[in-house]
């Protein structure tokens, strides 16, 4: 059994620490009498004050996700977008241009098939397939064992690619980072203001497959100012993974947060 | 669909709380913000509880407005969605407050 989660997945080793109680949990018990004989407690209807966080496995998951992250020294970021937008070619590009530089891995979150891990197992670099079944979203429980797959200590950059789903990746915290949402210039403008949760909790926003942009009818400065609106401080690179344009500035931005170099 | 995994997440919370005992009623506190449909989370409700001590249980989901201080102006006001403009000033640098609380807020046992 995972000493970390509980759970009964037995085909993966573990290095992280045992945890025996989830901290957020507050059990205040309250009795409230709804009859006249008192202190008959068995007869009495109870009320259980539980305050609980209803994430919070998710959370405390994270949380040690995090802890593991730091003291290997790895850079963890966490791709969300729609389906179609480019996950995965931004990936396998940078990839392809960063690998010599920095030790990458990457985790892939889909529902079903192999097919995104197999394109970026063609870059060289390691890749761990998680197939959430009907669910989705990742969780951090998963990535809590996906990340089993590789030795942390010869990796400087691990990428999540999320399950396609501007709307629930957006409540489960991985542990990483920062969340990247990217969107494509094939997609509607107003996406931000549609899906605010993502763009609300992300920190970096790459505008996707620009070189269509005299073909298309969208309005670039619109979608960053919408983008803006929900996250003044976001981050945005307009790139595309097709032509190279604009992936030097999200490398340099990766490159210069990673710790060893 | 995440609201199957929160609806788990209750299902589990409330077990750990009730030391046992049939689960009567619980109730849920859901923020504005929170991205979970309450309507969805009713659906959820009844296949996840079936066989465990909340089986039968009434759920009452409490809606928590959202509120927002601007941080240019300090003022506090309410939020309908995470990009309204501070009503005073117009700036949109805005710390949330509450509205995106997912709490199981308190249970009913036998």
């Amino acid at each position: 059994m995972c000493t970390t989660c509980g759970c009964n997945h037995e085909d993966t080793h573990h290095d992280h620490e045992h945890q025996h109680h989830d901290q957020d949990h507050h059990h205040a018990h309250s009795h409230s009498h709804h009859h006249d004989h008192p202190a008959k407690d068995s007869l009495a209807e109870k009320t259980i004050a539980v305050e609980a966080d209803i994430l919070s496995k998710n959370n405390r998951l994270a949380r040690e996700n995090r802890d593991l992250f730091f003291r290997k020294g790895v850079f963890v970021l966490n791709l969300v977008s729609s389906p179609g937008s480019g996950k995965t070619s931004i990936l396998e590009r940078t990839l392809t241009d960063m690998k010599e530089s920095c030790r990458c891995a990457v985790i892939e979150g889909d529902q079903q098939t192999d097919n995104d891990a197999v394109r970026i197992s063609a870059t060289g670099v390691p890749v761990k397939q998680v197939n959430t079944g009907a669910g989705c979203h990742l969780d951090a429980h998963m990535v809590c064992h996906a990340v089993d797959a590789f030795d942390l200590d010869d990796l400087d950059v691990l990428m999540i690619e999320n399950v396609g789903n501007l709307v629930c990746p957006a409540s489960f915290d991985l542990g990483e980072h920062h969340k990247v949402v990217v969107l494509s210039v094939t997609e509607g403008e107003d996406k931000p203001l549609k899906y605010p949760a993502m763009f609300h909790n992300a920190d970096v926003m790459l505008l996707n497959k620009v070189d269509l942009l005299p073909h298309v009818d969208f309005d670039a400065a619109k979608c960053k100012e919408m983008a803006r609106r929900v996250n003044p401080d976001i981050v945005i690179f307009d790139v595309s993974s097709k032509t190279g344009e604009g992936m030097e500035a999200w490398y340099q931005w990766i490159a210069s947060r990673t710790r060893k170099g | 669909m995440h609201e199957l995994s929160i609806t788990q997440g209750v299902v589990d919370i409330c077990e750990s709380s009730a030391d046992g005992r049939r689960i009567t009623a619980v109730v849920l506190e859901i923020g504005q913000l929170s991205g979970v449909i309450p309507e969805a989370v009713e659906f959820c409700f009844q296949a996840c509880t079936r066989g465990t001590l909340l089986e039968g249980a009434r759920l009452i989901l409490e809606r928590v407005p959202a509120r927002g201080r601007c941080e240019e102006c300090a003022g506090e006001f309410h939020l309908g969605t995470y990009y309204e403009p501070c009503p005073a000033c117009g700036s949109y640098r805005v710390t949330i407050l509450s509205g995106e609380e997912l709490r199981v807020k308190e249970l009913e046992v036998d």
